[in-house]
């Protein structure tokens, strides 16, 4: 069997649970090592199963990742710790399928997905966020030694101090217009000149980090994608960012509004008419972004995928802050209180057993990661309603000739 | 902790199934043959707003009337999913059609009541033939108290029954053939033409759905049910038609939202398109989120309902308490970037917005029906 259609066609979800037993009955959970277990998982092809074969996949329908998942679980065997993971899984990943080279494929997933290896994204810079293709980080190949040399400031990049490997974004033509001189890169972060210093955000904690670049020598085998093309590139990585912050599946009363409701249940001092009627409201639209999405979910295994995933982060970045706004008052002086104001590095981001007034802080994030609600709206309203876009006298000069 | 709401049987079916589909094209493009704007306004200018050759094609010759009934009693024996895209479309085209008052809430309260009247009353309704309205306020909720009954002042004498009271605010009451009527003594059906009723036309709010009032005076019925019969039929009617308006709220709120987005990229001002202003994109962008989350949850109603599952008075008043507020920002925003011609007679955005404003006391106001959720989730008011 060669073509990856044949093999698509070929798997099935009695054939994977075989697969699963033959994995199980090899290796014990519990007797073998996590990561033993973790390579052994990857080897058998049931690591991501719609991924090529000798990736980690059977290129099988990746709906049937589930069955896998759901067997293995119930097996009581170790999962490589998603969370901690994400960025490598749910960013770095499907770009290198979609771009990398036989040998970077090779290379880099089995270790990314294992998570020997953390990945981070060096994409943001301070005078880049939501306009990210006026980046400013430069890369000039040293043809002499087959290098780029890197010199720039990113920031907002959460992961970078426990990351092993970044993707990265760099400016390579500066004479042409902003986006057709980038070049996308796989940086080691541990190579010489990169400096990474956390960032302290507004809970106080240090989530994300500034990272510095000093002559970093990377590579031209590092190199993702043709030279100039690193937008086209990028741009994987950013739908598949949104896909992973908007797809999340939770039960109804799940997410920020299970703790209000909770609190409301069990403090009735607590209550007042006002409060209520702003709660019910809220209980009302989560359940109802429950269903949209899951709506959503149906509309993807049905083979009919909408629009809707567009608005999902949407969605869920507005009633987290409203939600979590709703919780601090709700909970009067206790309501006054925070949990710790020291500088922590938490290596994931986590709203559950944290206290109100972290989630009303953290929650602001929400609409500005992973693409601000405004610019999000702007691609709703292009992308979905077929709306003009604004006039941009921008697209056409040289970036060097951009006005900063 | 537990939540103490009951939990979904099975995940609710939210997509449309390709029969589904055939029926909304076939209603589309009845529609779109036979219910325009300036035919609606025509209707209404001349005072008789309803469309009678229109309801006879889509009910009788469709077939659409007897969705709800079962095919033994001489419905389809379909289910709300069905009904409810019929409703999703005749919200689009705010067409003027007695389709949630006979259809839906008359069909199933005759499906509740389950006597050999109902069932021969059942079948006529199922044709299409005849009109069943319930002598009800629109305003009714599920869950609020019933009005109080008409009375039997004929109870007891030889000439049998005779109904007596008044009834405010009933829709299509003047489209109907029959008045379904909730007595002390038990439900009644009671022809529209017979002695002792009285209709007074009011002057409603939603030009598309006429209101009156019933009055009888000593009018004869045939009874249906016994009281307690009856109040549990009206109940299970309410729930039905407060779950399938959330569709016909849909309907509404999508033509608004596809009328002003066709409107915004034609209309040039300042030598641009308004449509690519920013503050537009973004109101329209966040009313598109709003319209697919309403399509969400009208159709999780309409599921739930379907499958009777345990949690559907829950689903329901999710969906009534959000859509309704969807539909009228729709529409008030379809009037606002409409800019001047918005506010004319001549344009159909106004038969939205009094449809939508309507709608949104019909069958409960979302403040009812979050209320409803307060007690199904247990989240007690103060």
């Amino acid at each position: 069997m060669t073509a990856a259609g044949q093999a698509a066609a070929a798997v099935t979800a009695d054939q994977l649970l075989v697969r699963v037993r033959e994995l199980l009955a090899a290796h014990p959970p519990a007797a073998t090592g996590r990561e033993d277990f973790l390579r052994a998982r990857f080897d058998a092809g049931l690591a991501w199963v719609h991924y090529p074969q000798g990736l980690g996949g059977l290129a099988a329908p990746r709906s049937l990742q589930a069955v896998v998942d759901a067997e293995l679980e119930a097996a009581g065997a170790p999962d490589n710790d998603p969370r901690r993971i994400g960025i490598g899984l749910g960013m770095a990943a499907p770009t290198i399928l979609a771009y990398g080279t036989e040998e970077q494929k090779r290379r880099f997933l089995r270790p990314l997905w294992i998570g020997e290896e953390v990945w981070c994204q060096l994409f943001s810079e301070p005078g880049a966020g939501s306009d990210l293709a006026a980046l400013g980080t430069r890369a000039v190949l040293d043809e002499a030694a087959g290098e780029w040399v890197v010199d720039g400031q990113k920031v907002w990049t959460s992961s970078a101090h426990t990351a092993r490997w970044a993707i990265l974004i760099a400016r390579t033509d500066p004479a042409l217009p902003k986006h057709q001189g980038i070049t996308y890169f796989l940086c080691d972060m541990h190579a010489p000149g990169v400096e990474v210093r956390p960032l302290r955000q507004i809970t106080g904690e240090a989530e994300f980090n500034e990272v510095f670049l000093t002559g970093v020598r990377i590579p031209d085998a590092h190199r993702l994608g043709a030279v100039g093309q690193g937008w086209a590139v990028a741009r994987t990585t950013l739908m598949n960012e949104r896909v992973s912050i908007g797809g999340m599946r939770i039960p109804r009363e799940g997410g920020m509004i299970a703790p209000v409701a909770a609190a409301w249940r069990e403090r009735p001092r607590l209550r007042t008419h006002a409060l209520h009627q702003r709660m019910l409201e809220l209980w009302v639209e989560a359940e109802v972004a429950r269903l949209t999405g899951e709506r959503l979910r149906q509309q993807l295994v049905a083979g009919q995928p909408g629009p809707e995933g567009s608005g999902m982060k949407l969605t869920f970045a507005r009633l987290n802050q409203e939600i979590s706004g709703l919780e601090v008052e709700l909970l009067g002086e206790e309501g006054l209180l925070y949990e710790d104001w020291t500088l922590r590095r938490p290596e994931i981001v986590d709203f559950t057993g944290r206290d109100a007034g972290y989630r009303y802080l953290r929650a602001k994030g929400n609409s500005i990661e992973g693409g601000t609600s405004e610019i999000l709206l702007n691609i709703v309203a292009e992308r979905v309603l077929g709306l003009p876009p604004e006039p941009r006298d921008d697209k056409d000069l040289a970036w060097k000739d951009l006005a900063r | 902790m537990t939540p103490p709401y009951p939990p979904s049987a099975a995940p609710l079916d939210l997509l449309y199934s390709e029969t589904e589909e055939e029926l909304r094209t076939a209603v589309r493009s009845l529609l779109a043959a036979r219910c325009d704007a300036p035919g609606i306004l025509g209707r209404i200018e001349s005072g008789r707003p309803h469309d009678p050759e229109l309801w006879r094609t889509l009910a009788v010759d469709m077939g659409t009337a007897g969705l709800l009934v079962p095919e033994k009693l001489g419905g389809q024996g379909a289910s709300h999913r069905e009904a409810a895209v019929v409703l999703e479309e005749l919200g689009r085209a705010a067409a003027p059609v007695p389709y949630l008052t006979s259809a839906v809430l008359a069909a199933e309260i005759l499906i509740g009541c389950d006597g050999p009247e109902a069932t021969e009353l059942l079948r006529e309704l199922a044709s299409g033939r005849r009109i069943f309205v319930p002598a009800l306020p629109l305003t009714l909720a599920p869950g609020a108290p019933l009005p109080p009954p008409v009375r039997d002042v004929g109870a007891g004498v030889l000439s049998g029954t005779a109904l007596s009271g008044t009834v405010m605010a009933v829709a299509d009451a003047v489209a109907a053939d029959v008045l379904l009527v909730l007595a002390d003594t038990g439900l009644y059906a009671v022809p529209a033409t017979a002695a002792g009723v009285a209709l007074t036309p009011l002057v409603a709010l939603d030009l598309t759905r006429p209101l009156a009032t019933v009055t009888l005076d000593g009018a004869a019925g045939t009874r249906l049910a016994d009281p307690a019969t009856a109040r549990a039929a009206i109940a299970g009617a309410l729930l039905s038609g407060a779950g399938l308006l959330a569709s016909e709220q849909l309907g509404i709120a999508e033509w608004c939202l596809t009328e002003t987005v066709a409107y915004v990229r034609g209309r040039h001002q300042f030598n641009r398109p308004v449509g690519s202003f920013q503050a537009l994109k973004h109101r329209l962008a966040r009313l598109w989120l709003d319209v697919a989350s309403a399509r969400a949850a009208a159709r999780a109603a309409a599921d739930a309902l379907a499958t009777g599952a345990p949690d559907a008075p829950l689903t329901v008043a999710v969906a009534q308490a959000y859509c309704s507020g969807v539909a009228v920002r729709a529409a008030e925003e379809c009037v606002q970037l409409h800019g001047g011609i918005g506010m004319t007679w001549e344009h159909p955005a106004h038969l939205y917005l009094k449809r939508a404003k309507a709608d949104s006391l019909a069958l409960g106001t979302a403040g009812h029906h979050r209320g409803l959720v307060a007690d199904f989730a247990e989240l007690p008011a103060p």
